[in-house]
């Protein structure tokens, strides 16, 4: 089939260009907030490695605090002002050079590289474990709408969406680490991990994520249920729902094939929210169970002040947010043949 | 024939007919938002949850018996240490009355008496020449030469010129001079030894022999505090360690005559005529670690007793007729004596009891009330974050959707770029940013509150926006428009009450996430400070591993009310979206 200028595409192309225009603007704009929040924070930490650094070198004659301080100052771009200190750090990260996190002491990159992984299994296993358990709620009551199951179903959407993490956690860890000792209060791995076997390494980080993952599920529960509720209630209504009962078909068929399809439209792009979100990490969680992901490792530099960790993390978040709002609008198109019409 | 029927029967005299207008009842609009939403038994749990939560919070405190700062104490025995003793192996110098021993003196004394190892030694110290003589083992009596004057002989004749303020007898006077008759240079009078020592010439200085103090290895201590003077003098301690030496069972000073029950050669016990205990000897030494506690002596002897006995416990019945268990410690060459004592103690961590219903936190305070407190900031962060969060977002949102164009595309993007700022890291880094500040805690609420309106008012924007570019298009804003109504009326006035029940909805489902995001920043310790409560800072206790094992009571029901109050919001907000617009209903 020869291929054919499309009119339409133009339009799509132009609509794309706007719409990535717009997201690196969004970044460019909100990472330079982020710095000059960042720059309002005292410097303790330069000043602190200045000391040490001039300490060191007192013996040998080398620089004194007040070189080092102006050194580093100098090198983290701290000595000019909030505009020309981003402009600067704006010109390594297009070269693709994040520095050297100061709390870390290895490169933003590669801490970035070691920790990631840990939030991003732990996200993908969160993620499914809801979606086995949510959607199948979801659906189920609003078939029994108003029905006694509907209601508990409701009720116990809206506890989890009213549960704290933190306090999630606690009681979690209170019950089934400290009172039932089936799993550790913290980490990743056990005392004994470096000594098992390949396998049992496995197994024992696995045995350590049990507790993240039943508070990160019980606290994303309870929203994807009433919203496949919601859904699946509104595609109940529909008419054509009404025309395939009319025509006779099974109930069966016309939930699985009918109904539940149509569900999924909303679902997916709710989804596609989510796929980016399996980067970020889990700040709250992660740090009450300190699982070393991407969420605690910059949780703990943000407190610390850490500069070009906490740029790294907020940049890769406004990316990750565009993306996920661009991939929404995408995946709706790819679903829904009604919006690639309009 | 309902009862409102017969009623009108009987005023009007007519019968409505079936299809009468009157038989209608018709419910003003906001009735009957009401009226559904007292039908959701779930909205109804709600509104309950979240009056009891506003009078638990707004009332509690006004009613809690305790202010939300206030520390408590308790009084609890602790084993501390109550005296220290050590077994004496340094001389202790008593001077004899009105003469004093210089520090010089006894360090002399100690480096060259002790060595010798002779009975009488001589040693010079301040010029003045010291003899040391032993009577025992670790007891010698001091004594000094002084200087009389000079004394010169002119032929038969003798001269005595004494310094100012000394005498000298008759007898003594007849002395010198038979001595230097005989060309002595040493002789006695009256019990003093004299010496002579030539000068230049015929002239002589005289000098006395007397004591002038004793050391000893014993320490003295009076029953009696009264008797402290007597039993410190230099004639008591020397009869007494005379007659303890010699092992005589009495001895007698100053006409007055005292028993001595000995018990070792370093232990013994001075009673007087009447029985009564006047003073305990003994080569320990008892101090109190505190500085202001009295030691009496029967204490110090039940210590030399369990310490001569090589006991590590003793009973002791003090002055009120209690008895102590004392415990002793040796550390080096101390005994250090411990004993459970009376101390006052914050009041941390306490079971829950009747006076502290919910027990006490790491700071001593009551957690309940507490509890009331944190729920009032709780509560109050909530409402001011929501209201200031709706007039930002009503103001651009009403903008916005009002205007269109390029007004509207700046204010969305605008609402973009708020949007997609890392909500936690912003707050954390703000809160880290007050920390390193070290903020008042009152000056960081506020802050704190204005921070999470600036960051959370896009939602209400959009919402207002989105409500406003379909409103506009109605009839009845073509008749504002028509009538000539001011623009910033048409949206305040016309639109905005339009977008109200939807914004009401919003803002209760929004005020459990913001007493959700309060709760989690505080919990983390960059929200709410110390003396300030919220539920989230009383549940931060709970990071302590201790607490969390083993003071439930400390962080369990501040998660339950933070639980609650979340699940009221919701529900009413959920009831609310109903009533509003039964359509909406899912």
């Amino acid at each position: 089939m020869p291929v054919r200028w499309n009119p339409e595409d133009a339009v799509v192309w132009k609509f794309i260009v706007r719409r990535i225009s717009l997201a690196l603007v969004i970044v460019f704009l909100g990472s330079f907030i982020i710095y000059g929040v960042m720059r309002a924070m005292p410097t303790s930490f330069v000043e602190a490695m200045a000391r040490q650094r001039a300490a060191a070198s007192a013996t040998t004659g080398g620089p004194t605090y007040q070189e080092w301080l102006e050194q580093l100052n100098k090198a983290y771009h701290l000595d000019t002002n909030i505009f020309n200190g981003f402009i600067s750090w704006l010109g390594g990260v297009l070269q693709g050079d994040f520095g050297v996190s100061w709390k870390y002491g290895i490169p933003v990159t590669q801490k970035f590289n070691e920790v990631i992984w840990h939030s991003v299994i732990l996200n993908i296993i969160t993620i499914v474990l809801e979606v086995i358990i949510c959607i199948p709620l979801g659906i189920q009551a609003a078939r029994r709408q108003y029905s006694g199951f509907d209601y508990s179903i409701t009720v116990f959407a809206m506890l989890c969406i009213s549960l704290p993490t933190f306090f999630l956690a606690t009681l979690l860890k209170y019950a089934f680490a400290v009172k039932l000792g089936w799993f550790d209060l913290y980490g990743l791995v056990g005392r004994y991990h470096e000594q098992l076997s390949e396998s049992a390494k496995v197994l024992d980080i696995m045995h350590h994520m049990v507790l993240p993952v039943l508070t990160l599920a019980m606290l994303h529960i309870g929203g994807l249920t009433r919203y496949t509720r919601t859904n699946m209630l509104e595609v109940l209504n529909a008419d054509y729902i009404r025309t395939a009962r009319a025509k006779g078909l099974s109930e069966r068929t016309v939930i699985n094939r009918h109904a539940f399809r149509n569900t999924l439209i909303p679902l997916v792009s709710y989804m596609s929210y989510l796929i980016p979100s399996l980067f970020s990490g889990s700040m709250i969680t992660e740090t009450l169970y300190q699982i070393p992901g991407i969420g605690y490792i910059s949780y703990d530099a943000m407190v610390a002040g850490d500069l070009p960790f906490t740029m790294f993390y907020s940049m890769f978040g406004l990316i990750l947010t565009q993306l996920s709002l661009m991939l929404a609008d995408i995946m709706y198109a790819v679903v829904d043949p009604r919006v690639r019409v309009n | 024939m309902s009862e409102k029927e017969k009623k009108n029967l009987q005023e009007n005299g007519e019968q409505l007919s079936l299809d009468d207008g009157r038989r209608v009842k018709v419910l003003s609009p906001g009735m009957m938002v009401f009226k559904r939403f007292i039908r959701n038994k779930l909205a109804i749990v709600g509104i309950c949850t979240l009056v009891f939560m506003f009078v638990f919070s707004f009332v509690g405190g006004v009613v809690s018996p305790y202010r939300q700062d206030q520390v408590f104490y308790k009084v609890d025995a602790a084993n501390k240490e109550y005296a220290s003793a050590v077994v004496n192996t340094d001389y202790r110098f008593t001077p004899v009355d009105g003469a004093t021993l210089s520090t010089m003196t006894r360090a002399t004394f100690n480096s060259q008496v002790k060595s010798s190892g002779k009975d009488v030694t001589t040693f010079v110290a301040d010029n003045t020449t010291y003899t040391a003589t032993r009577l025992d083992e670790g007891f010698y009596i001091l004594s000094a030469g002084q200087n009389l004057g000079t004394v010169t002989q002119l032929g038969k004749m003798v001269d005595i010129a004494l310094d100012e303020g000394k005498e000298l007898s008759d007898a003594a006077r007849a002395a010198v001079q038979a001595a230097l008759t005989g060309k002595q240079t040493s002789f006695e009078a009256e019990g003093v030894t004299y010496t002579l020592t030539r000068d230049v010439g015929k002239t002589y200085k005289l000098s006395s022999m007397g004591e002038v103090g004793l050391a000893s290895m014993l320490n003295f201590d009076a029953y009696d505090p009264a008797n402290t003077a007597l039993v410190s003098s230099y004639a008591f301690k020397k009869a007494c360690e005379q007659a303890m030496h010699e092992g005589e069972g009495s001895f007698t000073v100053d006409g007055v005559t005292y028993a001595l029950d000995i018990e070792n050669e370093t232990t013994a016990l001075v009673t007087d005529q009447n029985g009564t205990e006047i003073a305990g000897v003994s080569n320990i030494i008892v101090n109190p670690v505190n500085v202001g506690v009295f030691l009496p002596a029967d204490y110090k002897a039940a210590v030399e007793e369990a310490i001569a006995g090589r006991k590590t416990a003793f009973d002791y019945t003090n002055a009120n007729g209690e008895v102590e268990r004392h415990t002793i410690q040796m550390r080096g060459n101390n005994y250090i004596i411990s004993t459970m004592q009376q101390t006052y103690l914050i009041d941390m961590y306490a079971a829950p009891s009747a006076q502290h219903p919910l027990g006490t936190d790491d700071h001593g305070m009551d957690v309940l009330t507490r509890l009331m407190y944190g729920g009032r900031i709780s509560l109050m962060v909530g409402f001011i974050v929501m209201i200031l969060e709706n007039i930002i977002g009503i103001i651009i949102g009403g903008v916005s959707g009002y205007f269109g164009g390029w007004v509207d595309t700046l204010l969305m993007r605008f609402v973009d770029l708020f949007n997609s700022i890392p909500y936690y890291p912003m707050m954390i880094i703000a809160g880290a940013i007050m920390d390193s500040f070290e903020v008042d805690p009152y000056i960081r609420l506020y802050m704190m509150m204005a921070i999470m309106g600036i960051m959370g008012w896009t939602g209400v924007a959009r919402v207002v926006r989105g409500q406003i570019l379909s409103l506009r298009e109605q009839d009845f804003m073509i008749a504002t428009e028509a009538t000539g109504i001011p623009v910033s009326r048409r949206i305040f006035r016309h639109l905005v009450p339009n977008v109200m029940p939807l914004l009401i909805v919003q803002a209760t489902m929004g005020l459990g996430g913001i007493i959700l995001t309060e709760a989690t920043l505080s919990f983390l310790g960059l929200g709410i400070k110390y003396p300030l409560a919220s539920w989230g800072s009383i549940i931060n206790s709970a990071s302590n591993i201790y607490v969390m094992t083993n003071c439930w009571y400390l962080w369990i029901p501040a998660g339950l009310l933070i639980v609650l109050t979340v699940l009221g919001f919701n529900f009413v907000g959920d009831g609310l979206r109903d009533a509003f617009d039964p359509k909406m209903k899912r």
